[in-house]
């Protein structure tokens, strides 16, 4: 899009346009506050106290803030996992099971190498979450490219599986001597450095690094056009010389290696310890954002931010009002539906 | 290994398997209206808990049934509008509707957590009935159980053998086809995803009222998933969907046999069998299935106005 208009009618008209898109936007919120607001009324509480809240509790002040960030970090990986296979036409549904193999992966990494110094571990620990995540990536990338099996399908299924290894490592061999459905916490060595005094830690900036890189190899590399070309159409792709296998396989591992990153993150980072069945459904959340954003860096950015404050402040509203903690769910999927619903004429263009 | 142990094993999987074959024929409606739900864990959520809470409240769970019959149908149609009226991405609005029921489902059923309810009556069938009394109480069933593969047939039945079923598959094939022949797209899909919501929620209905007798959050527990899988590993058809159901279900049962028979694996590790299994042979099966995908499933029809 350029910034300079040619002609002053067009510039009032992209003026007129933004300012729809506006509109439909602030009429969207409106519509996600009100039909929550009438479950709230139903519930017995005050709509407009439990928003003052939330707003006051993620955006008016820095500990809130940060925690929303927080809560950004496994939504941008994941998303990410999702966008990049998608570029190719590959539909990752599964991110969760790759975040959780990821997570087990480097959770063995800081179990087995306790002594290793942070600037060793660390390291290591990043490598097997990606390790993790890509292997797990593999086999529907693999499947998808000799014609067996759909890639949609086969990562539903390994979904269902890859919590279950978590759980039968954690349970038979990693548990702590306390608790039998998690390990002993990570030694200090093993968890990733914390970012201004607060609970943000390093793999946020991995993240947004990540996110870059992406940006900037599907914008101005060879491997972005051929990509894009295989998502356009593969069989065209195929014609004029592009390896068509090789490009699915790697980038559902590529895929999957982002996703094992965000599970590395989450142990290393967040909890400090391997839990069974700690991801909220990370994997699937992350996918809804990156579909919502049509795989466009900035649109992920701005997704998960306004996901991670519903999120957020739906946490402090459970704390708060004393509706269980799925009522979050609602508001998102509210959230999630209006967007779907937007008008067609924006994704039109977008897409 | 005694033959009443084997008995109860299966009996248990024909208990787990029931509300799998129902959602899993939801789906294959859905499917061959071109339309893939991925947010069947979410509608199973909220037929559970307003099934559950409808037979608390009355006292009937036949009216538990069939309020969380409904109450898929009507979850569905939120589907519907999203995918069919303003053409949102299919998967991404599936997962959105998963996350709704994770939601709507808990707040329904928060006060009804731990409640006993009049379950659903089980009885046995008059031939079984005269058999020993340790044998016919392992086979002491519900009625949706019983009614469970006839609804299969009826299900295929209804697909191959009607106008309505011919309509429906030509939708999922390619709707604009079948709109020049004089048929509705749209108004199909929304009758397929309606009925394939109440199929869905009688799945649920059992798992709820007839076989835990309980409402716990998340208690489908991947069901969902299971269903959308078993759908293309019974290539679409509902007859073979028994199968599916049977498969898994059996799988399940396979797991509580090593159990009880004392082997000394992982419970965790069993768990993955059903799973192992279905991708297993969704692999030897290989590319003879893409032909019996509906060819338009996922796509958007917009609609004679282009």
């Amino acid at each position: 899009m350029q910034n300079k208009p040619k002609k002053p009618s067009k510039f009032l008209k992209q003026i007129k346009d933004i300012s729809l898109y506006l509109s439909r936007y602030l009429i969207m919120v409106v519509i996600v506050l009100v039909i929550f607001g009438l479950i709230l009324i139903i519930s017995g509480k005050n709509p407009f106290q439990s928003y003052r809240d939330i707003f006051a509790y993620t955006l008016g002040g820095w500990y809130g803030f940060s925690e929303v960030v927080v809560s950004m970090i496994p939504l941008l990986l994941t998303a990410l996992a999702v966008a990049i296979p998608s570029r190719l036409g590959l539909i990752n549904v599964g991110g969760e099971g790759q975040l959780y193999i990821g997570a087990s992966f480097a959770t063995w990494g800081a179990l087995t190498f306790p002594n290793l110094p942070a600037l060793a571990l660390i390291p290591l620990m990043i490598f097997l979450g990606i390790l993790g995540g890509a292997l797990w990536a593999f086999l529907p990338g693999l499947l998808r490219s000799l014609g067996y099996v759909n890639e949609t399908i086969s990562t539903l299924l390994l979904n269902s599986i890859a919590p279950k290894i978590v759980a039968f490592l954690v349970f038979g061999f990693w548990h702590s001597p306390m608790d039998t459905n998690k390990t002993a916490n990570f030694v200090d060595q093993a968890r990733l450095p914390k970012l201004f005094n607060s609970r943000i830690d390093i793999s946020f900036i991995i993240a947004l690094i990540l996110l870059a890189v992406y940006w900037y190899v599907m914008r101005y590399s060879r491997w972005g056009l051929e990509m894009k070309a295989i998502g356009g159409n593969s069989q065209a792709a195929k014609r004029n010389g592009i390896p068509l296998n090789k490009y699915w396989i790697i980038m559902m591992c590529v895929g999957g290696a982002v996703a094992g990153l965000a599970g590395m993150a989450q142990v290393s980072g967040y909890f400090g310890v391997l839990l069974v069945n700690f991801s909220r459904g990370y994997g699937f959340m992350g996918f809804l954002i990156s579909w919502l954003s049509f795989g466009d860096p900035i649109g992920i950015l701005i997704t998960t931010f306004i996901v991670s404050v519903v999120m957020t402040g739906g946490n402090l509203l459970q704390l708060t009002s004393g509706i269980p903690y799925a009522a979050v769910n609602i508001l998102l999927a509210l959230t999630l539906f209006v967007v779907l619903a937007r008008p067609v004429i924006f994704k039109r263009k977008t897409a | 290994m005694s033959l009443l142990s084997l008995l109860g094993v299966l009996s248990s999987a024909i208990f787990s398997g029931t509300s799998l074959l129902y959602s899993t024929l939801g789906e294959t409606i859905h499917q061959r209206s071109g339309i893939v739900n991925l947010g069947l864990e979410g509608v199973m959520l909220i037929s559970a808990s307003s099934g559950f809470a409808f037979t608390a409240i009355t006292g009937n769970p036949y009216l538990g049934v069939l309020a969380a019959a409904f109450a898929g149908g009507i979850v569905n149609l939120i589907l519907g509008y999203l995918v069919i009226n303003r053409k949102a991405n299919q998967l991404a609005s599936g997962l959105a509707l998963m996350f709704f029921g994770f939601g709507a489902s808990a707040l329904i059923g928060k006060s009804y957590v731990g409640m006993k309810i009049n379950p659903l009556p089980r009885f046995t069938l008059p031939w079984i009935a005269n058999l020993d009394v340790l044998y016919s109480s392992l086979f002491k069933f519900d009625l949706l159980i019983y009614l469970a593969i006839p609804a299969a047939f009826g299900i295929w039945w209804l697909l191959f053998k009607t106008r309505w079923g011919l309509g429906l598959r030509a939708v999922g094939e390619n709707a604009d086809a079948a709109y020049a022949s004089g048929r509705n797209p749209m108004r199909i899909r929304f009758q397929a995803l309606f009925l394939g919501g109440m199929l869905a929620g009688l799945g649920a209905a059992h798992l709820s009222i007839a076989y835990t007798m309980s409402w716990s959050e998340h208690m489908t527990a991947g069901r969902g998933f299971i269903a959308v899988a078993l759908v293309i590993f019974s290539k679409w058809h509902p007859l073979r969907a028994i199968g599916g159901a049977l498969l898994f279900s059996g799988a399940v049962a396979f797991q509580l046999l090593l159990q009880s028979s004392g082997v000394k694996v992982s419970p965790f590790l069993l768990d993955t069998i059903p799973y192992v299994i279905t991708l297993l042979i969704l692999i030897i099966w290989g590319g003879t299935r893409k032909s019996a995908a509906p060819a338009g499933l996922g796509r958007v029809y917009y609609g004679g106005q282009k």
